[in-house]
């Protein structure tokens, strides 16, 4: 009797194993000799350029001080740490041998030229929105970029995870390939947004929260998530800004990285909307359009722009604040250059105090010698116990929200976690800094 | 309020919000800490609390009771100069030097954290401070002498 | 070689007055001709306004005292002028003291500014320091009973053949110096020179890296009090209402000064007085309005601003025959000096008289421009300079210095020390001028140029000497003094058109200078004036001609030049850098410029390789190999950091560098939004090599690398990308957006 159940045993393992392997198993696409870039229409490119800005290529393939889209860098997943992988046209160690049927396939359904399975790190499921044409100009962007020798560093991740074909039981559950459908009941712009929001833009890869298994919650879209260890605040009417966003609001944030009532873009988004500021309005104006429709009308509360409430509050933040922020944030300079007003910001109201912190800690620096907001770092001038004190007191005093928990710990992740210090963006408006025109947007 | 400045307590009779610059200058008569921005842009101000380097004229000394400040004063004097120091004189890393007091402090911190620091672990380190007159070459020199990566025999101009 | 020079013949002619060196100008009217029937106007250097030996060298029991009208800046001038003085004199180095400029004490040298210390200042202490060596020397062979010729001097003492030595101090009397120079000097032979040429090192840099005192900044007087100046946001915003009352209570506050719209607060200490500043700005009420030009459309705006025109070259010749003809127009915002320590100056009032204490380049100057303000006399105000940090030219520095004389008037008896914010040196420092050039070309069939048209448009580069109407805090007072009116820099040195004439041979060319008198956005003196904008234009023009020429870019300038010392600096960089044998990486390009400062100052040519990123559009320079000639090098180590300075502050200008503003302010106010070069766009390397030239007269070189640099960068990123880019800075979002995809 245990015998034979043992035989059905192993028989169903085989069969499902064998199943298994048949769906994970992809075939490989030939290589092709590398395209010419004289061979690609220049108007195809240049749509492309723009296409690869909106989706922000260049942040994730590219490692800090290294050649553009030539991958290398770490990205820390809950799972181990991904290298993104180099998309020059180099033949050996980049996509030079891909052909274009490769490409779409690895946007579309996450599968390389040999037919291993990709990590969801690189966003398929939302790329696989991205229709055939956009795929087109893509190729061609990135067929004409300077080739770059460099492979990419070896994952780190633990068995059994390092073992990809386990992924195309990911694919199974979580992955659903398709082209964007419009919304008949939706403007052409709203449609134009969705379309890039959902799709190339990937912005719920980091607003979206994740399951066990590092998928996004279909049913929570736009709920909040995460970074590489900073919030990325809920976009939906969880949305914790003290000011409702419109689509005018975030137009001009997408395109400038700030906003007079809604303070300094930081962090991971920062680079975002360094490739934003890039591209043509009506893009930002359509994913901005979108949100908007995705932040909702709000509460009466939050609507409308003169919202920033006097709040009192106690404790040994009050002198720290005075001292040591007070001269820049309370000085009432302009946007964005002058410390922001931060009963408009949304740090002191979000989830936790991480994001907070990592720019209390290492401000956002003077990069590249390009005009852009700066803030010194205090992780020198304040020990633990003074950040905790200074936080309790921003949150108390800059939101209507009940005060942090886990600051300490937070404290000493950000601390401990050799994060990557973002500068803000540096506003697109050359060759003229922001007057007091600007500043009354 | 008491002070501890290059392995000495000071009593310092000034408000607790006063940026320890202005302490550091006016009450304290050190001069090597300069005024250049007040906003932690030019890293004139640079000074150690801690082994770490900070902006002083962003500091306020409410922060600093029981901290370990440290200024270029602490490190050597004109007779006696630090190996930093004495590098940045050897390599002769001044034009108006104003900045130079604030780049030692930030390259001081740099190696007690990094004893052996790559050309690039310098430039990254001392990106926080800014030089006018353009004597960059001499004080990424100037540093490297002083981890023993240049010898006087390494000459050229380079 | 010239008749010994002896005290008694100095004496015999000139007329053995003793007088104070303060009637030094009476004297002048009396002087009694100088033995070889030369006037004081033949004396070399300074020494024509300032002909006494004593002016610039004193010796008494105590040692030697050097005096200059010069200020060190940080570019190293106090240690030059003390080799040169030690090397004449035959003292040791460390044994002489200097003076530096004082209206008390030094002679008037005017500005210290267009690199001419060493021209200036360096040759007329050469020329007093072996004079008073002579004189010495005289004064031993007399006591030695022995002929001149065997007197030996070293290290400060005469010695006589048979052994016996007298010191210096010894053998001097009263007013033993207080002789005419005459116009030739018993020079020592370069040969045999012992300091200068050597690598002396600065005199000032252990107090820099130590905390000694060093700085305006850092002095210290007893009772000295702390005060800030309110400065309107705007220029001509004038101060409606300020209720002076809540500040007047803040802690240590002990005075308030308002006139017309000047406006500043002193306090105890200096915390103190910043806060009661912010407080005080926040309680004053401004009527601004706009009346600044258009940011984007800028060159236009210049360009359509009535100006004055000067052909400072014209030698046009009329149907040149031509095989290619090219023509640019190349632009210039305006960009700044940004110090990094804003200005500051000490001021006390004791009676009628002011003392200042000040960074400014021209103690004399500016010590007129404030006893204006006072509406006192210049004998009653005293001008000392103390270094500041590095200015490049008219910074806020002589306005501080007007601030706090100002101040100092409401307490008197009492040291009043002004410190400008960041904000303040930004938006109220004179900047270096908007420019536009346009410059046509043609070239023979056998690629040489053999037409050439140049102008440029620009404000005056100077606002100086211009008594007090210059100073911004006399033009804010109730009775206000007017800006002067702005003038042209006469040619050879020149202003805006300064290098504005190309060193090259061309037969036919003319240059043409648009004198712009009108200056909505404050303006003046930067590091190199309009050799900065000419050259770079001059020089990146070259290389397009030489690109259709098709010629190679160094190979081309040789072609044109005939001083053979400019060959010398173009070969030697070209050389260094290794131009013949350049293999261009991806992304990477070489550039070459060459230029002769003022056309007469010292020879530079730099070779520089530059990398682009195409998809940031960022450039970067690689490295650079500059050659420069300076004449007499006296000090090469100061001459290689004055030019590798150069070189990186004009690449920071070349490639990040426009002031901002809106229709009435100015809105670059701090570093975030005037960023400049940070250690992250160093360049790997930066070599200088000095091409020494014993025995000739001073080059001034600390502004000799601006232009050169300028064009070396921006030729090279047109190597590198195949795009030229004419219009300053080259930024990222310029090259980016020209690249196209």
């Amino acid at each position: 009797m245990l015998r034979k159940t043992l035989l059905i045993v192993i028989v169903i393992v085989v069969i499902a194993g064998g199943a298994a392997a048949a769906l994970a198993w992809r075939p490989t696409i030939e290589p092709v000799p590398r395209p010419a870039a004289a061979s690609f229409d220049p108007a195809l490119v240049k749509r492309g350029g723009e296409l690869a800005a909106i989706g922000d290529c260049a942040t994730c393939h590219t490692a800090p001080g290294g050649r553009a889209f030539a991958g290398g860098l770490a990205l820390p997943t809950p799972f181990g740490t991904i290298y993104s992988t180099n998309i020059t046209p180099d033949e050996q160690t980049g996509i030079g041998a891909w052909s274009e049927e490769a490409f779409r396939r690895a946007l579309w359904e996450g599968v390389d030229r040999g037919g291993r399975h990709l990590y969801p790190a690189f966003p398929y499921d939302h790329f696989t929105l991205i229709d055939e044409r956009d795929v087109s100009a893509l190729y061609a962007f990135l067929m004409t970029r300077e080739p770059v020798t460099a492979p990419a560093p070896a994952n780190k991740l633990p068995f059994p995870l390092n073992f990809r074909p386990l992924l195309a039981g990911w694919k199974l559950l979580f992955l659903h390939t398709g082209r964007f459908q419009p919304d008949p009941n939706q403007s052409a712009e709203w449609n134009r947004g969705a379309y890039l929001a959902r799709g190339l833009a990937h912005c719920g890869a980091c607003h979206t929260p994740r399951n066990a298994f590092g998928a996004r919650k279909k049913d929570r879209a736009f709920a909040g998530g995460e970074a590489e260890g900073w919030t990325a605040y809920a976009l939906d009417a969880n949305s914790p800004a003290p000011t409702r966003w419109d689509a005018a609001a975030l137009a001009f944030y997408l395109h400038n990285g700030w906003h007079r009532y809604h303070g300094v873009a930081c962090g991971p988004m920062s680079e975002v909307i360094e490739n934003l500021s890039t591209v043509q309005s009506e893009e930002v104006k359509a994913i901005a359009t979108y949100m908007a429709s995705v932040a909702g009308p709000g509460s009466d509360a939050r609507r409308g722009k003169a919202n920033a409430q006097a709040r009192q509050a106690n404790g040994p933040g009050v002198a720290i604040y005075a001292a040591a922020c007070a001269t820049c944030h309370d000085a009432g300079r302009p946007p964005p250059y002058g410390g922001i007003d931060l009963a408009r910001s949304t740090g002191p109201s979000g989830p936790t105090a991480r994001n907070v912190i990592d720019v209390i800690l290492w401000g956002l620096p003077a990069q590249d010698e390009q005009r852009r907001p700066v803030m010194p770092g205090f992780a020198g001038t304040l020990k633990d116990r003074q950040l905790a004190d200074l936080l309790a007191y921003v949150r108390a005093r800059f939101s209507d929200k009940q005060p942090w928990t886990d600051v300490d710990k937070d404290i000493r992740d950000a601390r401990a976690g050799g994060s990557r210090i973002y500068p803000a963006p540096s506003p697109p408006s050359a060759p003229a800094a922001p007057g007091r025109e600007e500043a009354r947007q | 309020m008491k002070l501890n400045v290059n392995g000495r307590d000071h009593d310092v009779d000034a408000e607790p919000d006063t940026p320890l610059l202005y302490v550091l200058r006016d009450h304290l008569e050190l001069n090597g800490a300069k005024f250049g921005c007040g906003l932690g842009q030019c890293g004139a101000c640079t000074v150690m609390i801690d082994d770490e380097a900070v902006f002083s004229c962003l500091t306020p000394i409410l922060l600093l009771k029981g901290r370990r400040i440290t200024t270029v004063e602490g490190l050597g004097s004109a007779g006696n100069p630090n190996p930093l120091q004495r590098a940045f004189i050897e390599e002769q890393a001044a034009q108006c030097g104003y900045c130079i007091a604030g780049m030692i402090m930030r390259a001081q911190a740099l190696l007690k954290r990094n004893p052996s620091p790559s050309r690039e672990d310098i430039r990254t380190a001392l990106q926080p401070n800014l030089c006018r007159c353009g004597t960059h070459m001499r004080i990424l020199r100037a540093v490297e002498r002083a981890v023993g990566k240049r010898t006087a025999a390494a000459e050229g101009g380079r | 070689m010239s008749a010994h020079l002896t005290r008694r013949r100095v004496l015999a002619g000139a007329g053995a007055l003793v007088v104070s060196f303060s009637s030094a100008t009476q004297l002048l009217a009396q002087q009694p001709p100088a033995p070889q029937g030369e006037g004081a106007g033949n004396l070399p250097g300074s020494l024509k306004k300032s002909p006494f030996i004593d002016s610039w060298v004193r010796i008494d029991a105590d040692g030697v005292t050097v005096f200059t009208g010069k200020a060190e800046l940080g570019q190293g001038i106090k240690t030059a002028l003390l080799q040169v003085a030690a090397e004449q004199l035959d003292v040791s180095f460390a044994a002489v003291k200097l003076v530096t400029a004082d209206t008390a004490r030094t002679a008037n040298e005017e500005y210290t500014a267009g690199s001419q210390s060493m021209q200036e200042s360096g040759t007329a202490i050469m020329h007093a320091a072996a004079q008073a060596r002579a004189i010495l020397v005289d004064e031993a062979a007399r006591r030695f009973g022995v002929d001149v010729d065997q007197v030996k001097t070293e290290d400060g003492v005469a010695w006589a053949p048979d052994g016996r030595t007298l010191r210096y101090g010894e053998l001097v009397s009263d007013q033993f110096l207080h002789v005419q120079a005459q116009p030739q000097s018993p020079l020592k032979d370069p040969a045999t020179f012992k300091i200068v040429g050597r690598p002396q090192q600065r005199v000032d840099i252990p107090a820099k890296v130590t905390g000694g005192e060093a700085y305006v900044q850092d002095l210290r007087l007893p009772g000295m009090v702390h005060a800030r100046v309110v400065r309107p946001p705007s220029y001509g915003a004038k101060l409606d209402a300020v209720d002076t009352a809540e500040v007047e209570k803040m802690p240590g506050v002990v005075k308030i000064v308002r006139d017309g719209n000047f406006l500043a607060v002193v306090a105890q200490r200096e915390f103190q007085a910043v806060k009661a500043m912010r407080k005080l700005a926040a309680a004053a009420r401004w009527h601004e309005e706009p009346r600044l030009p258009n940011q984007s459309d800028l060159a236009q705006a210049v360009l359509a601003s009535p100006a004055r025109d000067y052909a400072i070259l014209d030698r046009r010749q009329p149907g040149v025959a031509a095989a290619k003809k090219l023509e640019a127009t190349y632009t210039r915002p305006y960009q700044m000096h940004g110090s990094i320590g804003p200005s500051c100056a000490v001021a006390r009032r004791d009676g009628e008289t002011t003392t200042v204490w000040s960074h400014t380049q021209g103690v004399y100057p500016d010590r007129d421009a404030i006893a204006g303000m006072l509406r006192n006399t210049k004998e009653n105000i005293r001008c000392i300079h103390v270094e500041g940090s590095g200015c490049y030219g008219h910074n806020g520095a002589d306005d501080a210095a007007a601030d706090a004389a100002l101040t100092a008037q409401a307490v008197p008896g009492t040291p009043v020390r002004v410190q400008w914010m960041r904000e303040q040196e930004h938006a109220w420092e004179p900047y270096g001028p908007a420019m536009v050039t346009k410059i046509s070309a043609a070239l023979d069939s056998s690629g040489t140029i053999v037409d050439w048209d140049f102008a440029v448009w620009s404000n005056t580069h100077s606002m100086r000497p211009g008594g007090a109407g210059a100073l911004v805090a006399a033009q804010s007072l109730a009775q206000p003094f007017t800006p002067p009116e702005p003038k042209p820099i006469p040619q050879p040195a020149g202003g805006g058109d300064r290098n504005a004439i190309p060193p090259y041979h061309i037969a036919s060319a003319r240059v043409l200078h648009h004198f712009i008198p009108d200056m909505p956005v404050r303006v003046s003196a930067l590091r190199a004036l309009g050799g900065y904008m000419n050259v770079f234009t001059i020089e990146s023009f070259m290389d397009e001609l030489a690109a259709a020429a098709g010629a190679d870019p160094v190979e081309f300038r040789l072609r044109h030049l005939d001083d053979k010392r400019a060959r010398d600096v173009v070969t030697t960089a070209a050389e260094r850098f290794g131009w013949s044998s350049f293999s261009r990486a991806a992304g990477r390009g070489r550039g070459f410029a060459f230029a002769r400062y003022k056309n007469l100052a010292a020879y530079c040519a730099i070779a520089a390789e530059a990398e682009v990123d195409r998809e940031t559009g960022r450039a970067r320079l690689v490295r650079a190999v500059a050659a420069i000639d300076s004449g007499q090098a006296v000090n090469p180590n100061g001459i290689a950091n004055q030019t590798e300075g150069a070189i990186l502050q004009s690449a920071s200008w070349t490639l990040y560098e426009s002031v901002t503003f809106d229709d009435t302010r100015i809105t670059s106010v701090d570093w975030s939004t005037y960023p400049i070069l940070r250690f992250d766009a160093v360049p790997d390397s930066i070599e200088v090599h000095v091409i020494n030239r014993p025995g000739q007269p001073f080059l001034g070189s600390g502004e000799a690398g601006q232009g050169p640099a300028a064009a070396a960068v921006a030729n090279a990123v047109a190597d590198a990308t195949g795009h030229r880019f004419r219009d300053l800075p080259l930024t990222r979002r310029r090259i980016k957006q020209a690249l196209g995809a």
